[in-house]
């Protein structure tokens, strides 16, 4: 292997490497970093007294100049067809100013494996296990000491792995990213399984440059030319790609491979490493996907993990990860945990309820502590009306429509009357929800659900999914709820980031989950017709249906055979929900047993919701309470998909069935009551009345409809609370407390509600945020909240949840708003949507109530313009009847909205029309400002704009 | 020679809108003003006549003032580079040359954003460097080379400052007001890409105390260049409404793509100065691809700095300064 050996030989070596002498050989290395070391190699695939030539990045020399001691070393593995360059961003960031103020410097090691980068061309093929050993003869050659932590990306993850399983004594914390250490139980990766076809797989890995073209095509955004040629630098030779081409034929597609073996025992060896681990992925990855991710969890349960929603393969490329990384190591890794290096402590330190990325601050204090209120599991109330027959669920139905939830007749309820309009509805008694949720928790459990998996809902509101609910929470299985509200694409984006283990939804998500893959053993909501039933099974890849499960569930506990359900733990996951993605993708927010009891314990507290209650849910995240509450609840005959479709019948029919004295519904519902409020008969009227209550959750309702709302529900008090899917609610003001308000800076949401507290973190002129909390009358700055009821954490996204507790006790609500002298909160808009102007900080909400009252403007939204500190106001108007091209406003319009927005203190530099808002899916009411701030400053630096 | 009085000033260019501005303003101030321009004037000071780029009469001007602001160039959109070369770079070595030999203590260059502005947009952005071989147009390049070589003489014993006000306009001005208004009386005058290009301006009161109190702070001010404006930016297509609206004339009705402008700006630029050389033309032209980048991108400026430095802001606001604009058209008809 003459050829092999000359490629490692400094003299041939450094034909593709660049000027040595140079500061920067490729972008972002520093000449320093590179070393070459002679290392004995131990391998079995070389002879005895062999040795191999290594190339390496090392920041040693970084390290040393900063006259600290690291606090350890991280050695950083990559995977095929990439070298050390990979890593490059984490040997700059390892001696930043935050790194080594957090706790030191660290050392990283970023290998080029043996046939690949800049090491030598050994002429052999070397499989899993010589590699791990090549990797492990390295740090003995090298004398690492001290502890290290691994990282590797793609099969450098296994490689690194492999060496951690090794190492355990010095082993103090694994990285991860984009990988995959076990093919069992899975196939592989198409895109893999073409790569190791013996038609194509020497000429796409070696003889031809393919494997590495697409690779380096798959970062998102693209990488900078220079970057690829980076990238591309020791590979531009077939004879240099050698190691590219083994490294793929050496992927164990199967038991007969001869690197199985090896694979299956670092597969089964990380389980019991026992130390902290960080996973950070790039979801869009076309071969090591979530499913990766997900077996990964189950493997090394304790880790915390962050997808980057919208990156891909090369997540290291495509987002900052070294910055988030060093972080981590600082919280997790240094001082302590490295002392806990045996297998055990470590996890037993983190109470974390299985897979899915823990919060790493178990400090927060908004966790309800041992001295509040004894917790009360929320099926306590169903439980203790097992005998009562009086009806606890109403499902609304079109006369024509089929009944969603089959087996049960439908009939007058025990409390409705039912009017004229009235399409006829179905209903079950406290006792049969029991029933029924004890039948399908059993039926789950037959079918494998077990706690702590992940069970995606995809059912409107009603009687089936309460009870799917309900049977969830009797289980121990953590329901994950993204709503049609999020659209398709949100949809998709949501239940891949939660990957459930099943899903459960109605014909048409079902459909959806085959067509977009959606993650999770398909269970469908209702049965089909007896003619269909065998072919739709088969198309939409059905394991079960609800009433299957039901029943089957009902037959295992008439006969004992069911096993008995083990009563909820208070610190055990309950629940994904997400945000409305209206700032971005959505999140997924994770709710233990106890904060969605909190939840409904402060909803009860603060609206004197009593047993006894009958509510009109109209508001989805509410629905789901009525049992705990012990309310009897409806859900009134509307397109969930689009609260705009409540008309002010079909509310009323709802109220009618059970006497309703509650309401809950969305803004945009309201709106459209209100719109059809003509429809209305003698008999709605009188139901109406009968409403004691209406909560209008979602967005901040006006004064004018809430008048209109009154009308209607003459003696009903109405309440809109302040919320956000991470804490609901958070505060609440009547209408009458609007009044009291009057205008201000920002709409009024008036005091916290019971248990809840909040505060604020001063923004600074350059729009940053001071981190000490104050509740000072007219302190502008973010809106903390403090609460039982506060999000457990973010679902796999460890770096937005260590932001959002931060400042310490406080959830950082990204909301911008001040406190006035009576103690109420206003709420001026989004963090994110803040002006830092030269004048100081301005929010816009108070310029858009202004500028909405200027004749012809339908809507307005202020943005800010310019870098932070120099921004300059714009207001964007859609007006009536809407522009037709979007553009700058006419000048009439525009110097009224100046006048307008110059009494509240903002001087606007340009007005824009536009068509359109580009608004959110869910409520249609919040406007994506960054969005449309993007979209302002392409108008007015005269770029071509196309659509916000 | 004795010492030159800390209050004697000298201004050139006052046959200029700005250059009379702050000519006057220094006079109401109480400083003795001595002006150099090359026209014939009455003023309430004393007059120096000639041009800048004469050694002789450079020197004649800085006799025994303590001060100089210079304003006096070339300001044009077309013509002949060498002209540029002539009046603004050698004119000004001449004075700067002049003025240190004469023991003047501070000098102030007026100049202008152009000088760092390099065709893309500016948003938001700081003064920037000005760079001779980037600076778009023969009157950018020739004042970035006037601004580096004067910065360049900055000492403790000669303190020398930059000011750059950005598109000055006012009653009188005929730079830029009177072309608006006459083509736009014409019917001549296309907004480029609907005027939504956010340009910052200066009404000429703020730019002439911008500039005096760059005298006034010298000791901050010396070694840097300043941008002045407004602090409103404004789409230029409103300013310009804005103008025709003061001046009684109709405003654009029409825009053309600022790519078209650009384009075409370069290729009537060139026809207009062979034209010009040939004596066939002797105004300016009606598009350059200069002026079709300065009112087809964004050009607005972080004031903070400037504002900070001089301890200023201004007086006159934009709404204010099209009112006075305004009354003087009324005055006029």
């Amino acid at each position: 292997m003459v050829a092999g050996t000359l490629a490692a030989s400094p003299s041939f070596a450094a034909g593709p490497w660049p000027d040595s002498f140079a500061a920067e050989p490729w972008p972002g290395v520093r000449a320093s970093w590179r070393r070459t070391l002679a290392v004995p190699s131990t391998a079995s695939v070389d002879a005895p007294g062999t040795s191999r030539q290594w190339h390496f990045l090392d920041n040693a020399g970084d390290v040393a100049a900063t006259g600290m001691e690291p606090a350890g070393t991280l050695l950083c593995v990559h995977g095929n067809p990439t070298w050390s360059y990979l890593w490059r961003t984490f040997l700059a960031g390892a001696t930043s100013p935050a790194v080594l103020a957090a706790g030191g410097p660290w050392r990283v090691i970023a290998v080029d494996q043996l046939d690949m980068g800049f090491s030598e061309r050994t002429g052999t093929f070397r499989r899993l296990e010589d590699r791990i050993t090549d990797l492990s003869d390295l740090t003995a050659a090298l004398g690492l000491a001290g502890p290290v932590v691994t990282a590797g990306h793609d099969w450098g993850g296994l490689i690194s792995l492999g060496w951690a399983t090794r190492h355990r004594g010095q082993l103090a914390g694994v990285v991860l990213t984009n990988t995959a250490v076990h093919p069992a139980g899975f196939s592989l990766p198409p895109a893999l399984k073409l790569a190791l076809h013996p038609a194509v797989h020497k000429w796409g890995t070696t003889t031809s440059a393919a494997f590495l073209r697409v690779t380096h095509g798959l970062a998102q955004p693209a990488l900078a030319p220079a970057v690829r040629d980076a990238f591309m630098a020791p590979y531009r030779t077939a004879l240099r790609r050698a190691g590219v081409g083994n490294f793929v034929a050496d992927i164990p597609a199967d038991p007969s491979h001869p690197s199985w073996a090896a694979l299956d025992s670092v597969a089964s060896g990380i389980r019991t490493l026992g130390v902290p681990a960080l996973m950070m992925w790039g979801p869009k990855d076309p071969v090591f996907s979530d499913r990766y991710l997900r077996d990964l969890l189950g493997r090394l349960p304790q880790a915390d993990v962050h997808r980057f929603e919208g990156a891909s393969h090369l997540v290291q490329e495509d987002r900052d990860t070294a910055a988030p990384a060093f972080d981590w190591l600082a919280k997790n890794v240094i001082g302590g945990a490295f002392d806990g290096r045996t297998a055990g402590p470590a996890n037993a330190s983190r109470p974390g309820p299985g897979p899915g990325g823990r919060a790493a601050s178990p400090a927060s204090a908004s966790r309800p502590g041992s001295d509040a209120e004894p917790f009360r599991p929320m099926l306590a109330e169903l439980d203790s009306r097992r005998d009562d027959h009086s009806t606890a669920i109403v499902d609304m139905v079109p006369a024509a429509g089929s009944a969603p939830y089959a087996g049960r007749p439908a009939g007058p309820a025990s409390g409705g009357t039912g009017g004229e309009s009235n399409p006829g509805f179905q209903s079950v008694s406290w006792a049969q929800l029991a029933r029924d949720v004890d039948d399908l928790a059993a039926g789950l459990a037959d079918l494998g659900v077990r706690r702590g998996d992940r069970v995606s809902l995809l059912v409107p509101p009603g009687i089936t999914l309460t009870t799917l609910i309900y049977a969830c929470l009797r289980l121990g299985a953590v329901m994950v709820v993204a709503d049609a509200g999020l659209g398709t694409r949100g949809m998709s984006r949501a239940i891949r980031g939660a990957g459930p283990a099943f899903l459960i939804g109605i014909e048409r998500a079902l459909a959806g989950a085959r067509l977009h893959n959606w993650p999770g053993v398909r269970v469908s909501a209702g049965d089909f017709t007896p003619a269909t039933d065998a072919a739709k099974r088969r198309l939409l890849g059905v394991a079960a249906t609800v009433p299957e499960l039901l029943a089957n569930g009902r037959v295992l506990r008439l006969s004992e055979a069911a096993p008995a359900f083990e009563p909820a733990q208070p610190d055990e996951d309950a629940a994904v929900l997400f945000t409305s993605g209206s700032t971005g993708p959505a999140k997924g927010v994770v709710y233990t047993q106890r904060r969605l009891a909190a939840m409904r314990d402060t909803l009860k507290a603060t609206y004197k919701l009593e047993a006894g209650t009958a509510l009109v849910a109209g508001f989805a995240p509410f629905a789901l309470l009525g049992p705990a509450l012990g309310a009897t609840s409806v859900t009134p005959d509307m397109d969930v998909t689009a609260p705009r479709t409540l008309t002010a019948a079909a509310l009323a029919d709802a109220a009618a069935a059970i006497n309703a004295t509650v309401v809950f519904a969305s803004p945009a519902a309201l709106v459209n009551v209100v719109a059809t409020a003509a429809q209305l008969t003698a008999t709605h009227t009188a139901a109406l009345s009968g409403v004691d209550l209406v909560l209008s959750a979602g967005a901040p309702l006006g004064e004018p409809l809430l008048a209109k709302v009154q009308e209607l529900a003459p003696r009903a008090a109405l309440h809109t609370p302040y919320g956000m899917t991470e804490a609901l609610p958070v505060t609440d003001i009547s209408l009458a407390g609007i009044r009291e308000a009057g205008a201000g800076n920002g709409v009024c949401v008036g005091v916290p509600v019971s248990g809840a507290s909040v505060a604020i973190a001063p923004v600074n002129p350059d729009g940053s945020v001071d981190p000490v909390p104050t509740t000072d009358a007219e302190v502008t700055g973010e809106i903390l909240v403090r609460a039982p009821h506060v999000k457990e954490r973010y679902d796999r996204l460890w770096i937005t949840q260590e932001h959002s507790t931060s400042i310490p006790g406080w959830h950082r609500s990204g909301d911008v708003g001040h406190l006035d002298a009576e103690g109420r909160l206003w709420v001026e808009g989004r963090m994110a949507h803040i002006l830092a102007t030269a004048d100081g900080v301005r929010t816009p909400v108070a310029g858009e109530l202004t500028a909405e009252q200027v004749p012809g403007v339908a809507r307005a939204a202020v943005v800010g313009v310019g870098p932070a500190g120099a921004q300059v106001a714009v207001a964007v108007v859609e007006t009536t009847p809407p522009a037709k091209r979007s553009g700058l406003a006419g000048p009439a319009l525009a110097a009224q909205l100046r006048a307008a927005a110059s009494g509240v203190g903002l001087e606007l530099a340009a007005v824009l029309a536009i068509d359109a808002m580009p608004t959110d899916i869910r409520h249609n009411s919040k406007v994506d400002r960054a969005a449309l701030a993007a979209w302002a400053s392409r108008m007015l630096a005269g770029q071509k704009a196309g659509r916000p | 020679m004795s010492t030159p009085a800390r209050d004697r000033v000298l201004v050139t260019g006052t046959s200029g809108l700005l250059g009379r501005a702050v000519a006057q303003l220094l006079h109401d101030r109480g400083y003795t003003v001595r002006s150099l321009q090359r026209s014939v004037v009455h003023d309430p000071w004393e007059s120096v006549r000639g041009s800048v780029a004469d050694p002789d009469v450079a020197a004649r001007a800085v006799a025994g003032v303590g001060a100089v602001v210079h304003l006096a160039a070339k300001v044009s959109f077309a013509g002949e580079w060498t002209e540029f070369v002539a009046t603004n770079i050698v004119g000004t070595r001449q004075l700067v040359a002049a003025a240190k030999h004469a023991g003047v203590r501070d000098f102030v260059f007026v100049s202008s954003p152009s000088v760092a502005h390099f065709g893309a947009s500016i948003a938001g952005a700081g003064a920037g460097t000005a760079d001779p071989s980037r600076a778009r147009g023969f009157y950018a390049r020739s004042k970035a080379a006037a601004e580096e070589l004067a910065l360049a003489e900055d000492s403790p014993g000669f303190r020398v400052a930059a000011i750059r006000p950005h598109i000055v306009w006012g009653p009188g001005d005929t730079q830029l007001v009177e072309r608006v208004v006459e083509r736009a009386r014409a019917g001549r005058l296309p907004l480029l890409d609907g005027g939504r290009a956010l340009i910052d301006s200066t009404y000429v009161n703020n730019a002439a105390e911008a500039i005096v109190r760059g005298l006034e702070r010298m000791e901050h001010a010396h070694g840097q260049a300043l941008v002045v404006t407004n602090g409103e930016p404004r789409p230029v297509g409103e300013l310009i409404a804005g103008i025709c609206a003061a001046a009684g004339v109709p405003a654009p009705a029409f825009s053309v793509p600022g790519w078209l402008a650009r384009g075409a700006g370069s290729v009537i630029e060139r026809a207009w100065t062979a034209a010009g050389t040939r004596g066939w033309v002797h105004d300016e032209p009606p598009m350059t691809r200069f002026l079709a980048e300065q009112l087809s991108t964004a050009h607005w400026f972080d004031q903070r700095h400037t504002r900070a430095v001089l301890d200023w802001t201004p007086s006159v606001s934009i709404d204010e300064g099209l009112a006075r604009l305004a009354e003087y058209y009324r005055g006029r008809s």
